[in-house]
């Protein structure tokens, strides 16, 4: 089968979905940690989350390479065709990266951390994982929220959290990292403060 | 939304929608790096620069069909600035818009911060005409990106100097200085100084678009935001001897309006809104 035919449609329409989407991913960097829903499921590859999905087809155009951690052709394939973004050859490369294997993924050091006078020249990491709650696990705080929030995130090692809590301490730089569970998403920008 | 208010042949919020993933984008960079300006690429709006393009365009970026909206014009709602925004975003949304601080979703504002407190869930788009506090103090780009980046605000604390070395007091009284998340300094926006004291904490995300400087700068909510000051002199708002003579408030933000041709005057709220809800219900209790 070619890829034309292969090919599944975007968002169902583009202008009202992608407001909604983005101003569920605005709203989760606002509030670091806080799981938000995100209101659209575009008929994506199986290997892409609803929210990934969504926030890719929002976000992204042809001035934002993504870097794909599997190289994953059905994936690339389809943002190529709907957002025309170029996929990144190297993670240091990438404005957006997609990652999908928790255990194996690489810390966030390697991908850009933008520089002290262009800290905003940085990526942002989809990271999706087995689950996402509230209800326990690392202790965030930091701009964004009144009291501390818990959160607990499937399949993330514990050396991951110390290398966000690098990410964090090397402010204005770093990476803004968002996880997505499904049609669920919790972001983690470089201010907020990990306690494990 | 009232889809057959919408003016014809434009976008959803006027601007098409790589102008609005660009800005949002910015917007997502600039809530992540609080206070740091970020640039983007600004467009030309049917408005001057200096009317308000920069929050034009923040608003047209994060504007959806159910958001109830609401603009003032220092602190008014029936002001040449505010309505034309207002008029022009009805134009090209078709959103619901409103004059009460409590029911609008997004506010955008020119130089004040409505004395109803803000609510968690409420962005706030301020204009910003010079985004760059440093700006007058050192001209190069260069230097002031070097300056945020090592966060080194000698200057401006020299520059507060100077205000009581000539005055015996800070005399900045707008524009003051503020330093967001104990890291960048930043700029108000054209606010009095007796608005500084609401960007800290807020419950609201707070964006600052600036048009003809191109830049893009937010406070997310409960962020903590110090005016600048000195042991000696600490950072103290405007007190007026007067309460406001329609409402009686005495701790909102007063304007001085002259009212005849003898110059006799009178102090009102500056906000529009906050004043009208407060004479309302005193009618209500009287009644």
């Amino acid at each position: 089968m070619d890829t034309a035919n292969a090919l599944t449609p975007g968002l169902d329409n583009p202008v009202y979905d992608s407001i909604k989407v983005f101003r569920a991913v605005a709203d989760a960097m606002a509030h670091p940690g806080v799981i938000r829903h995100v209101q659209a499921r575009p008929p994506a590859p199986a290997q892409l989350m609803p929210a990934a999905a969504a926030i890719c087809l929002s976000l992204l155009d042809f001035e934002t390479p993504l870097w794909l951690q599997h190289g994953q052709p059905a994936v690339g394939d389809y943002l190529k065709f709907h957002c025309g973004c170029p996929l990144a050859p190297q993670p240091r490369a990438a404005a957006f990266a997609l990652i999908t294997d928790t255990v194996s993924m690489p810390g966030p050091s390697v991908f850009n951390t933008g520089d002290p006078e262009y800290p905003d020249r940085s990526a942002t990491l989809l990271v999706q994982v087995a689950s996402l709650s509230n209800a326990s696990g690392v202790r965030l705080g930091g701009p964004g929220l009144r009291e501390p929030v818990y959160l607990d995130v499937a399949g993330i090692p514990a050396a991951y959290w110390r290398e966000l809590q690098a990410n964090h301490a090397s402010f204005p730089c770093g990476v803004d990292v968002v996880f997505v569970w499904g049609e669920r998403i919790a972001a983690l920008p470089r201010t907020t403060v990990v306690t494990c | 939304m009232n889809e057959n208010s919408r003016a014809g042949g434009y976008n959803f919020a006027y601007l098409d929608e790589h102008t609005k993933r660009m800005i949002r984008r910015a917007i997502l960079k600039a809530i992540a790096i609080p206070g740091y300006q970020v640039p983007f690429g600004s467009r030309e709006m049917p408005l001057p620069y200096g009317w308000g393009t920069g929050g034009i365009q923040v608003t047209a970026a994060v504007i959806g069909p159910a958001d109830v909206l609401k603009v003032i014009d220092q602190g008014s709602d029936d002001t040449t600035n505010a309505v034309n925004i207002r008029r022009f975003f009805v134009r090209t949304t078709g959103v619901r818009v409103t004059g009460r601080a409590s029911d609008a979703t997004i506010i955008q504002t020119r130089h004040r911060i409505p004395e109803t407190p803000l609510r968690e869930g409420q962005i706030i788009v301020y204009q910003v005409p010079i985004p760059e506090m440093l700006r007058w103090l050192e001209p190069r780009e260069a230097e002031t990106r070097k300056m945020h980046a090592l966060s080194e605000y000698g200057a401006m604390h020299v520059k507060l100097y100077e205000d009581i070395a000539r005055y015996g007091h800070i005399a900045t009284t707008y524009d003051y200085p503020v330093i967001v998340n104990e890291h960048y300094l930043m700029r108000p926006s054209p606010i009095p100084k007796f608005d500084n004291p609401k960007l800290h904490m807020n419950p609201a995300l707070q964006l600052f678009g600036a048009g003809r400087e191109k830049r893009i700068y937010a406070v997310p909510p409960y962020t903590a935001v110090r005016s600048l000051d000195f042991e000696d002199h600490p950072f103290e708002i405007q007190r007026w001897q007067h309460a406001c003579e329609l409402c009686g408030a005495a701790d909102s933000f007063l304007d001085e309006v002259i009212i005849d041709n003898e110059g006799a005057r009178m102090f009102v709220c500056s906000d529009s809104d906050y004043c009208t809800q407060r004479r309302d219900a005193h009618r209500r209790a009287v009644a």
